[in-house]
């Protein structure tokens, strides 16, 4: 790409910031409407059972009270929400209805919706609704599961919903002539995104107009307006779904999920703007769930330390129903417990289990931070019990570059497969150790210093991003020479109106301040796919770039006609065109807007990959695990903007330690949520992990699109589990302390250093 | 009930419910929405203020509370230039999506009012009153420490 601007790969400073450091920005929350009403949702307390009735009288009789809809009211078949990746057949029978139908499978499940003057008096409303539930057994883990006191879908007759498979080679005969074979279960907990704002609608009916607007919208606000438009049903062009400001996604907000429904539905009978936000608790009852898995897992290796297989079982509990992303966690358990290593033969299962539990989603890194601990801990266990060192390990197996395309496993029932695109992942590793200062703080390792034993943690991945099939981008040059940007893609925090500039800067060569994003609205694009699987750079920013070339395009014959020339005679030179010595500006170029549009079609994934390392003290009579150092290096092929994607990686880094350490929704076996606070649900603060860097390269340009770019802003979470567990491992060397299970709280290490002393002084 | 105050410089007269709380009041009532509302029980922090010069969480707070006293939200810290503390969190990428900033430059302005020579150790421990789920905090502390300057110069 020539381009005489060089935007792209520079640490610009973000223009979102200037509205929202000044708390000018427009958050859902934030958007009002003349004469709404406000919405308020009555929950389910109990985690199952059958709804024998409702009676809402005595809440209809309080004044400011307008509405009570429950599933009666939406037709003889209460529509359900469509499952949106992976929507197989199977897997119809568990998608979850509008409002609950019947039965109640878990406890924050919308039953009815109270419309009122103002959210206090519709929250008063709900204390009025006489609810009479049937209460049957739940079912929260799988013990319960396989004992089946109760099955949530009584037309499917169990509750496996579904099996995925990654198959690769022959694992059995791998098995069966292998030097050595490890088995071992490990676990991972229930947690989540815990974005900061919750999420929330405004919606309004314009009934002259047969008109729907709805603001809120994040993420995939094409594929919500025709869900929505097909549940209401309505023409597509009838829905507008506005994106305003959104204050984090991490791939759980913008699904869709029932309110998507109920609060465009109650605006729509009552003809007047209705408004919804959800408060904390709702969040954590209501918006995916995310990560909880188990597993047996067996590896086989080769006596001189070759991976040669693996193969298990693992459950992943998706709670009560199938949400739009739901099978996306399970499925990559499966598909990339083989990372960026040599496996050769692959035979994995995940059965999708439904338990009377909050219905789970993606998640940042959805299934790979989960299969990274799995996979990261058992080569470290191997490295141990055959006495190799485990970097000595890693360099044996990591695919190499000359390897490269690299075949995944064969993924069924969706039929589908993948490989791995470039990278030297030998490089990145080693890149890693040095600017760690591995064999330097190796000296630490297992000692204790000032009551903390210290040890090193390790483990690489790779980073899917820049899901197909397109990205939409309409460029306008305004008749002022200014540039406006729509695009398909969504912002949800990542600075996408900064980086789109500086990619529309560079392909059309026109200032960076005079371009403006517009983004995430469907009034914007025809189409759009937005943001998910790091894909809005890569996919959004490729659009823009064939856009870009379009314009130019455009440009040249516009000018060409008012200078009496050829298209190819005429030079873009910044804000002016010119033709043998004579100038025009852009901004008298045209009377009327000159406006294209361009679609980036892309059926290849992006696969940035890398290796993180950490330095961990553990304080054995607390089981207190302090992060003494933490580092990431990755390669992105390209980057856009340093400065946010920096950004991106170390925000990322935190929720993985979150997640390592702290983050856990826990359910008591009646399937009641224990944890409905951020005094119960413990996030990291500012005190809690001081020491971390980062550190972007761009050794290998993704060879399948425009920019060279590769889907970055999940990696960063990927492996945090493994290498934190590696570290833990390996400053409790001593007593054999094998950490198993995640989260890695002080008590669950404590635990695990008495269980460790307990079985010394048994053999001893 | 009435409920008289000074918001962000000017005297306000309002009518609130009893229960209604301070970040209500302000948000809904007054319609500065730059207090953002992203718990409600105290431990966020998005929605500190500024009452009497003390950073408080406003959903903790209930309208009727602020008689008389002087309350200053993230909208009376902005003016058009950008302020060393607003300056510095862009200049750092203090931020991402954004919703956490207010409440964090609420409690940093209050923070280096009193202390302008504050070390990271304690801006690390006043800010573990606020989260954010972004940025992983790293750069939230570095802007902050590197506004002090202008504090201690009285620049602010
Ligand atoms: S909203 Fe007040 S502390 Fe969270
Ligand atoms: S920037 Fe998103 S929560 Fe702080």
């Amino acid at each position: 790409m020539k381009a005489s601007n060089s935007y792209i790969g520079r640490p610009m400073d973000r223009v979102e910031d200037l509205r929202m450091v000044r708390g000018r920005g427009t958050y859902v929350a934030d958007v009002n409407r003349p004469d709404q009403l406000y919405g308020v949702i009555l929950r389910s307390s109990v985690a199952h059972g059958k709804i024998r009735s409702i009676d809402f009288t005595r809440a209809l009789e309080l004044p400011g009270v307008k509405l009570v809809l429950t599933a009666a009211d939406l037709g003889a078949t209460v529509p359900r929400i469509p499952v949106r990746l992976q929507p197989l057949p199977e897997l119809e029978p568990f998608r979850q209805p509008m409002l609950a139908d019947r039965k109640v499978r878990y406890v924050g499940e919308p039953i009815a919706v109270v419309i009122a003057e103002s959210a206090a008096i519709a929250e008063d409303a709900l204390e009025h609704i006489d609810l009479d539930i049937e209460r049957l057994p739940a079912i929260t883990n799988r013990e319960q599961v396989e004992a089946a006191a109760s099955v949530l879908f009584e037309d499917h007759g169990s509750n496996t919903a579904i099996t995925w498979k990654a198959l690769l080679g022959d694992a059995d005969a791998a098995f069966k002539t292998a030097d050595y074979v490890r088995r071992e279960r490990f676990q991972i907990q229930r947690h989540t995104a815990m974005f900061m704002e919750p999420r929330g609608f405004v919606a309004e009916w314009d009934a002259e107009a047969a008109k729907l607007t709805v603001w809120g919208a994040a993420k995939l606000a094409w594929h919500n307006r025709r869900v929505l438009a097909a549940a209401l049903g309505l023409d597509e062009d009838a829905v507008n779904l506005v994106e305003v400001d959104v204050g984090g996604g991490f791939g759980s907000r913008g699904e869709f999920y029932p309110e998507d429904y109920l609060i465009p539905a109650a605006a729509k009978i009552m003809q007047r703007p209705v408004k919804w936000t959800e408060d904390r608790r709702e969040h954590m009852m209501s918006s995916n769930h995310a990560r909880e898995i188990e597993c047996n897992v067996e590896i086989a290796v080769s006596r001189d330390g070759r991976f040669l297989g693996l193969r298990g079982q693992i459950w992943a509990d998706i709670g009560a129903y199938l949400r739009t992303n739901g099978s996306m966690g399970p499925r990559n358990v499966a598909q990339f417990m083989s990372g960026p290593y040599c496996f050769g033969n692959v035979d994995l299962k995940c059965s999708m289990l439904t338990t009377n539990k909050t219905p789970s989603g993606s998640y940042r890194g959805p299934g790979r931070f989960e299969t990274d601990f799995i996979r990261e801990r058992l080569i470290d266990i191997v490295a141990r019990e055959l006495k190799i060192d485990r970097l000595e390990l890693r360099r044996r197996n990591l695919v190499a570059d000359s390897q490269m395309p690299y075949r995944l496993p064969f993924i069924t029932p969706s039929d589908s497969s993948n490989e791995l695109d470039s990278g030297d992942y030998h490089a990145v590793f080693e890149r890693c150790l040095k600017e760690f200062g591995w064999e330097e703080r190796s000296k630490l390792r297992g000692k204790l210093v000032d009551g903390y034993y210290h040890g090193l943690g390790i483990g690489s991945f790779i980073e899917g991003g820049a899901a197909g099939p397109k990205e939409d981008a309409r460029l306008v040059l305004e008749t002022d020479g200014s540039l406006s940007v729509y695009l398909g893609s969504s912002a949800i925090g990542q600075g996408l109106e900064t980086i789109m500039a500086q990619i529309a800067a560079d392909a059309t060569e026109l200032p960076f301040e005079k371009i403006t994003v517009n983004h995430g609205s469907t009034s914007h694009v025809k189409d759009g796919y937005g943001s998910y699987h790091s894909r809005s750079t890569v996919m959004g920013g490729s659009s823009i770039l064939l856009a870009g070339e379009k314009l130019k395009e455009l440009i040249r014959e516009t000018a060409a006609k008012r200078f009496n020339c050829g298209p190819a005679e005429i030079l873009i030179d910044g804000e002016q065109v010119s033709y043998a010595g004579n100038h025009l500006s852009l901004s008298k170029l045209s009377a009327v807007p000159l406006e294209v549009e361009a679609s980036f079609y892309n059926t290849k994934h992006t696969w940035a990959y890398g290796t993180q390392a950490a330095h961990v003290a553990v304080d054995p009579g607390t089981g207190e695990v302090k992060v003494v150092d933490y580092l990431s290096v990755e390669d992105v092929g390209r980057m856009i903007n340093p400065l946010t994607l920096h950004g991106q990686a170390i925000g990322a880094i935190v929720q993985g330690l979150g997640g390592a350490l702290l983050e856990h929704l826990v359910y008591d076996t009646e399937g009641q949520l224990l944890t409905g606070s951020f005094a119960d649900y413990l996030l990291p603060t500012a005190s809690d992990f001081p020491n971390i860097r980062s550190i972007t390269l761009e050794l290998k340009p993704c060879p399948n699109n425009p920019l060279g770019a590769k889907g970055a802003g999940e990696g960063g979470v990927i492996p945090v589990g493994g290498v934190i567990g590696n570290a833990v491992a390996d400053a409790l060397f001593h007593l054999n302390v094998q950490p198993l299970e995640l989260p890695l709280s002080p008590p669950r290490i404590w635990e695990l250093i008495e269980e460790a002393h307990q079985q010394q002084l048994g053999s001893s | 009930m009435q409920v008289q105050f000074e918001l962000n410089g000017e005297a306000v007269i309002t009518d609130v419910e009893p229960r209604t709380t301070l970040a209500d009041c302000i948000r809904d009532g007054l319609r500065k929405t730059g207090t953002h509302v992203g718990c409600e029980h105290g431990v966020c922090g998005a929605c500190t203020v500024l009452i009497n010069g003390d950073a408080v969480r406003a959903c903790l707070v209930l309208a009727v509370q602020v008689q008389g006293d002087k309350v200053v939200t993230i909208e009376g810290l902005s003016g058009d230039e950008l302020s060393p503390l607003q300056v510095a969190f862009r200049k750092h990428h203090a931020l991402q999506c954004g919703f956490c900033t207010p409440g964090f430059i609420t409690t940093a302005h209050a923070l280096l009012t009193n202390e302008p020579n504050v070390n990271e150790e304690r801006v690390r421990d006043v800010l573990s009153g606020n989260l954010c789920r972004c940025t992983g905090y790293i750069p939230i502390v570095e802007a902050v420490l590197d506004a002090r300057i202008h504090y201690a110069r009285g620049e602010e």
